[in-house]
């Protein structure tokens, strides 16, 4: 039954994301895209991360996605996408995306695990949330201090570089 | 019998989806999804991994993703509205003034 699921979210995980590249206008990409998080969120549940599943909905959903298609509609881009064009590289990159993706799947095949298995079990894992939440506090708290500076910055680098030319187009 | 392989193949076409749109397409707006779905894909190979070994450390790796991935979508966006109003473009071929 979890083999059925799991094939369902992958495929549709998979076709979408193929859809998301091949597409030509950027809106239809960027809601393909939505559908590809929700399956990538679909798997966190299959993998007993329910939080994670739950942190995905909300910020790349929630969050990332509305930047896309505010930025997609802001920036009016309907003139340039209908002449899309195949650029003279085209097919050496596909060909080499093509052999990463077999080379990546040898090495996973042909590779084998020497660690040890922790102690976090299924049954450890029930109260998902709650473990996560103990273990990001205790050991992981430089890091998560570390990431909340990087929020920080990332909201102000963010706020300056729009406010910075706008100030220009002012003073014109 | 679902096993890590299944997960870690799911994740490496995922990522080599993401790397091909980003060699493929021309418009930087693609480019970045692109890269968001390279994100997800290395978070689908961390949680696998973290479930089959039994440990926690993937998971916490996992949501610090996330967030490092929400702040680079939001620089990358604001770069890219102040690119387009400065060269009205969103074709990576035409922005190579730092080309030598």
């Amino acid at each position: 039954m979890e083999q059925l699921f799991f094939y369902i979210f992958a495929f549709a995980a998979v076709i979408s994301a193929i859809l998301v590249i091949s597409v030509r206008n950027p809106v239809h990409s960027a809601f393909f895209l939505i559908v590809t998080f929700m399956q990538v969120a679909a798997i966190f549940i299959l993998l007993r991360s329910p939080f994670l599943a739950a942190v995905q909905v909300f910020v790349y959903v929630g969050a990332v996605m509305v930047l896309f298609l505010f930025a997609v509609l802001v920036l009016d881009m309907g003139k340039e996408t209908m002449k899309e064009h195949l650029h003279g590289q085209s097919i050496p990159a596909g060909v080499m995306a093509v052999i990463l993706f077999l080379l990546m799947c040898y090495m996973v095949v042909k590779g084998r695990i020497v660690a040890n298995p922790g102690s976090y079990g299924e049954a450890a894992l029930v109260n998902n949330t709650e473990v996560i939440g103990r273990e990001l506090y205790t050991r992981f708290i430089y890091p998560f201090e570390i990431v909340s500076l990087i929020l920080l910055v990332a909201l102000v680098g963010a706020i300056a570089l729009v406010m910075q030319s706008k100030g220009k187009e002012q003073g014109k | 019998m679902l096993t890590l392989t299944h997960y870690l193949i799911l994740s490496f076409t995922l990522f080599s989806i993401g790397v091909a749109g980003v060699l493929l397409r021309r418009n930087i707006i693609i480019v970045l999804m692109s890269l968001e779905l390279i994100f997800n894909s290395v978070n689908i190979s961390l949680a696998a991994f973290s479930y089959f070994l039994r440990s926690l450390n993937g998971t916490v790796f996992v949501i610090f993703n996330i967030t490092v991935a929400a702040a680079e979508v939001a620089i990358g966006l604001a770069i890219l509205v102040t690119v387009y109003r400065a060269r009205r473009t969103v074709n990576v071929d035409e922005i190579d003034e730092l080309r030598g």
